[in-house]
């Protein structure tokens, strides 16, 4: 993930925050890497996927992404493993692996 | 030119809120503070303040719209008591931390429950903490006064914090007074015009209010107290630039017949007037007493409030609000915290009175210094004595 010269939170000190801790860098929040929250990952069934989108729809972190070929991954760098997208899947073709897991 | 009227306090915060020219006025009335919003919608209805009143449905609804207001860099003022007050709590700390320097009056009223829509100082001590800059008012034209002040010092770029501006229900709020009002180009030369560099504009855009994890939080909290410590300097400042202008002088920490007073009374708001008086009275007998009215509540002036009394022996406190359980009155254990690690301290008597509106006359001042005295002299393990409790014999005190 290309950081735009962005700054992780973790690495302010507190003589650089903005007044009011106001964010001048719109969109920043899409680098803070969510992905180390989940314990469960979606994982898509190719042979089952009909393209329809449903689960690029319904992800609330904007981790499902639509790839050149029609098929839709979840972007793990974001992905915190609700489970919404296999939830909303009409032919059950995402199911959730726990981490742990290989 | 400026000019001598007559008018309640009410009246005079809003015609303070005029002639500071705000973009917005969003308020709930309130009882005592219904007369402030009253006022404003009056004018701007008439076309005497070309600014957007907004008739809330709530007190956390007025904070929250002028939060808005105040994000798009508009001059923003509400107002309330009470109730309403600490309705709008949580939004409080919402404006502080985003640094959005909104000016609040607050006619300062007793919390239910029993009902009482009478003066006392629990509904702010209820929001000392919210990191608001927290002034308060003897009389009528320091009501106008501050007014005027707090959006100087509120919007002054090395300070950015919201400021309350606390004056007595009723004993304020309704009382007639003659005042001063000022010269409109005087007000608008010391209060500058508004330029809010973080303003939400889509061509230049701005994230407020966003989510702050362990990473970071702790930072922000630190930069925000140190900040609130850090605008002390600009607070006299815009107290100097006033004086220059305007003529009269306001102070953190002012005393009154201090010098050389071994005794001497602290209040805050409407009752120092009083207390003045017995002051004089007992000048004029001989005795060392004298008075310290506490101005700026928040950020607390620590080194002026220990130079004022480092060669007191007694000081008599009085609160106008319970801390229930703790360690007294707010104002008389902020102060003891003060003074702890000092060196030489006066003996620091609190007394908690005042309360929904009971009077505190003349006379209570005088027993507060006497008692005050004797507890120096002899010592005492109580926390603070409850004034004028009618069926507790007075000198009864609270203990822990």
């Amino acid at each position: 993930m290309k950081m735009r010269g962005y700054k992780s939170p973790g690495e302010v000190p507190w003589s650089d925050i903005e007044l009011g801790a106001i964010v001048t860098d719109p969109g920043s929040a899409s680098f803070k890497r969510t992905g180390d929250w989940r314990t469960q990952r979606p994982e898509v069934d190719r042979e089952k996927c009909i393209k329809c989108a449903i689960c690029w729809l319904h992800c609330p972190d904007a981790a499902i992404t639509p790839l050149d070929d029609g098929y839709y991954e979840p972007e793990l760098y974001h992905c915190k493993g609700c489970g919404i997208c296999a939830a909303v899947c009409p032919k059950d073709a995402i199911t959730m692996k726990e981490e742990v897991e290989q | 030119m400026s000019k001598r009227v007559v008018l309640e306090a009410s009246h005079a915060v809003a015609e303070a809120v005029r002639m500071a020219d705000v973009d917005i006025v969003a308020a709930y009335p309130i009882t005592p503070q219904t007369h402030i919003p009253e006022r404003l919608a009056e004018m701007v209805a008439d076309g005497d303040l070309d600014a957007a009143y907004v008739p809330v449905e709530s007190e956390h609804s007025a904070m929250s719209c002028v939060l808005g207001s105040a994000a798009v860099g508009a001059r923003s003022f509400t107002t309330t008591a009470s109730q309403g007050l600490v309705l709008m709590h949580e939004a409080l700390y919402i404006a502080s931390s985003h640094r959005y320097p909104i000016v609040m009056a607050i006619c300062n009223r007793a919390l239910s429950a029993p009902i009482n829509i009478w003066c006392d100082h629990s509904d702010v001590m209820a929001c000392r903490d919210t990191g608001w800059i927290q002034v308060f008012c003897q009389n009528n034209q320091e009501s106008f006064d501050m007014t005027l002040w707090a959006f100087r010092v509120g919007e002054d770029p090395d300070v950015m914090f919201p400021v309350m501006v606390n004056l007595d229900g009723f004993i304020l709020s309704h009382v007639t007074e003659p005042l001063i009002l000022p010269d409109q180009d005087d007000v608008s030369r010391f209060i500058p015009e508004y330029h809010y560099r973080l303003a939400l504009d889509p061509a230049k855009p701005t994230s407020h209010g966003c989510f702050g994890l362990p990473d970071i939080y702790t930072e922000v909290k630190y930069s925000q107290e140190l900040a609130l410590r850090k605008s002390r300097s600009v607070i006299d400042k815009g107290w100097k630039e006033f004086s220059n202008i305007f003529g009269r002088e306001y102070k953190a920490v002012e005393t009154y017949k201090a010098e050389g007073a071994s005794t001497l009374l602290v209040t805050m708001g409407s009752l120092g007037e009083t207390a003045k008086m017995v002051i004089d009275e007992r000048r004029a007998n001989g005795e060392a007493v004298g008075h310290l009215n506490l101005r700026l509540w928040r950020p607390f002036p620590f080194d002026e409030f220990r130079d004022a009394v480092k060669d007191v022996k007694t000081l008599a406190v009085l609160d106008r609000c319970y801390s229930f359980g703790g360690p007294g009155g707010p104002v008389a254990s902020e102060l003891r915290s003060a003074l702890y690690n000092q060196e030489t301290r006066p003996h620091v008597v609190g007394f908690i009175g005042g309360i929904g509106g009971r009077e505190v006359d003349a006379q209570a001042f005088g027993y507060m210094i006497d008692r005050a005295n004797e507890i120096t002299e002899k010592g005492s393990d109580d926390l603070y004595e409850p004034l004028l409790v009618r069926g507790l014999e007075s000198g009864t005190g609270v203990r822990g």
